[in-house]
């Protein structure tokens, strides 16, 4: 059986010289990197050289890096730590209707302690006016929160220029970097950005890892309270190989974002020329400003979830944003924000390829979807107009 | 096009077998019975039709009978389903049920009920079991469309009010009202009916019509 995984964007394999580095410091290190002995001076070096590796790795200080156990977490520290942390400023938040749950149910827990979150609506395409920042700023405005890039169709929102409009009003500026470490340039003096979230599982690195990257100066409230460890914002023992294992993991994406465009902008696009061939499908998301490994396109008058478990029995694996597979029950909120009404909405399939993606991978989940569209279209009793993709 | 290369430092892992559901379901996902191919619907010479569902809701299923009329039994069940895989097994399983041993007696059929479907398909995940509820439904429109077309009108069968909540005796009928008077979420529901706020098993249900109902007269479904 083949086995094609086209779902990095919800995790990717761990790059082997990743799991090398990983291995080698779980066998040599065995001390508490707050101990003050050879042990624990050991396991501090491999932290410290893991902070200096992602420091240099995206242009900022070492000591502007917390080492957190994933997107979730940093993200969650950004906002409530922001929030929390400046009170006696204000209590107003922004983000859009497009962000990951880690950012919209974080703000709703906010919402229940007393702030005030403006959730901005985007284009068609997905994208955040940065005009309608401007617009909702008040002066109690203490944070903007806008992802990178989306999870679900792949649009590239335009950070710098809310970085620019958030700073011009003297508000802090967060983004979740989180789809973006293998794919997009992340130097996080460029990007405008006080605070920035990535984490490993989603660039070859291990699961449970991730960091902040808080800009000096600004204070935040820790969410987890002990020992003191990360500047007092994370107590709790490090997970040292973890930490090492991002670092690497880290570095080697960024260092080869670009070459890594060039080869997967021929793959995405052949794929995606090759499933609009499919009647009454749309690719959703922007057209160009779009990470180049996601292909994300609605089929009318077939549901989600059928197509993925198709594809999952000839070794393909793919996502889908319908209703049917996630716990909710509702579909996608992102899909909802660009205006896709749901009964398209319920046919999205993500395809998101990854460094092991091969050019005849493509070409046998074209020729597959196809088949399966067309056999799920037979027994469908729908014959949904076009109409329904406007 | 120049041959791609890939990264040899990046292999994926061991081949993934894993299913989510049974078997059963399985089989008659990749291998559905009795479906009426879309392009041949229209020729199709049928004495019954159901149709239940919507597209926005993200299930509807279709289902055509043939009727032995002296036997009073059904012949023949024909289905098209848009769903997900337990939905579209569920409606073959359910064309199964009432075609095997030639044929089932239509008060028989009219009886089916979703655990029956449910338990020969060797069940289904809780959250997947208001798509197997569409299909009996689906059938019983049919079999009163036969009724209606054959002049038996005092055999048509209203749909009946369904128990969703044992505890609290709530039926589907109930949320239904309480949907048209303007309960659009759970919380909502609860404060109407209490349904589910001890017997926490049947919530993914009752959202399940909350949404439905919504769709089905508002157009718009709950948060």
């Amino acid at each position: 059986m083949k086995n094609i995984y086209l779902d990095n964007a919800a995790a990717t394999p761990l790059n082997q010289m990743v799991i090398k580095e990983i291995t080698e410091c779980l066998t040599k290190i065995d001390g508490n990197p707050s101990s003050f002995h050879s042990k624990g001076l050991e396991a501090k070096e491999a932290i410290d050289d893991a902070r200096k590796k992602v420091a240099n790795t995206i242009n900022c200080k070492p000591n502007e890096i917390i080492f957190t156990s994933g997107g979730t977490e940093s993200i969650n520290l950004a906002l409530k730590g922001i929030a929390f942390a400046n009170k006696s400023k204000g209590n107003h938040i922004i983000t859009s209707k497009i962000e990951h749950h880690a950012v919209l149910n974080t703000c709703k827990f906010l919402e229940k302690n007393g702030f005030n979150v403006t959730y901005l609506d985007v284009d068609k395409y997905g994208q955040v006016n940065p005009q309608d920042i401007e617009k909702v700023i008040t002066d109690k405005t203490i944070v903007i929160s806008i992802m990178y890039a989306n999870n679900e169709i792949g649009t590239i929102e335009p950070i710098e220029r809310i970085g620019n409009i958030a700073h011009s009003k003297n508000v802090y500026f967060h983004s979740d970097g989180c789809q973006a470490g293998g794919l997009l340039p992340i130097n996080v003096q460029n990007l405008n950005v006080d605070l920035f979230s990535l984490n490993g599982s989603k660039m070859y690195g291990p699961k449970g890892t991730g960091i902040l990257y808080v800009k000096n100066g600004i204070k935040l409230e820790p969410l987890i309270h002990g020992g003191g460890q990360e500047n007092g914002l994370r107590s709790g023992t490090e997970n040292v190989g973890g930490i090492v294992g991002f670092s690497k993991a880290l570095e080697l994406a960024q260092n080869k974002w670009l070459e890594e465009n060039k080869r997967l902008s021929k793959l995405s696009h052949k794929l995606i020329e090759g499933l609009l061939k499919i009647p009454k499908s749309r690719l959703n998301g922007h057209p160009t400003e779009r990470l180049i490994n996601n292909v994300n396109i609605s089929f009318l008058d077939v549901e989600g979830e059928s197509i993925v478990l198709r594809l999952n029995e000839i070794g393909i694996y793919a996502s889908t944003s319908s209703a049917c597979t996630s716990k909710s029950l509702e579909t996608s909120h992102v899909l909802k924000a660009i205006g896709l009404p749901y009964e398209a909405s319920h046919g999205s399939i993500r395809f998101t390829l990854g460094d092991a993606t091969t050019e005849k991978d493509i070409d046998f989940v074209i020729k597959s979807m196809h088949y399966i569209v067309e056999f799920l279209r037979k027994i469908s009793p729908l014959n949904l107009s076009m109409e329904h993709f406007k | 096009m120049r041959k791609i290369k890939t990264h040899a430092d990046i292999k994926a892992k061991v081949d993934s077998q894993k299913w989510f559901y049974s078997n059963t379901v399985k089989d008659h996902f990749f291998k559905p019975r009795n479906f009426l191919d879309g392009t041949k619907a229209e020729k199709y010479k049928y004495d019954g039709l159901g149709l239940v569902g919507s597209p926005a809701c993200g299930d509807m299923m279709k289902v055509w009978i043939k009727v032995d009329k002296k036997k009073d039994k059904i012949k023949e069940m024909k289905w098209a389903t848009f769903g997900c895989a337990s939905a579209i097994a569920s409606t073959s399983m359910l064309s199964l049920i009432v075609s095997e041993n030639g044929g089932m007696k239509i008060d028989k059929a009219l009886k089916i009920k979703p655990q029956d479907i449910t338990e020969r398909l060797k069940g289904l995940p809780t959250r997947k079991f208001h798509c197997s509820v569409l299909g009996d439904k689906a059938l019983r429109g049919a079999i009163n469309d036969y009724f209606r077309k054959t002049n038996q009108n005092t055999r048509i069968v209203l749909e009946g009010a369904r128990v969703i909540d044992k505890e609290t005796n709530v039926t589907d009928k109930d949320i239904e009202e309480a949907v048209l008077e303007g309960a659009y979420t759970l919380q909502e529901i609860q404060e109407k009916l209490k349904v589910g706020v001890s017997n926490k098993s049947c919530v993914p249900e009752v959202e399940q019509l909350i949404k439905f109902y919504n769709e089905k007269y508002f157009g718009n479904p709950s948060q």
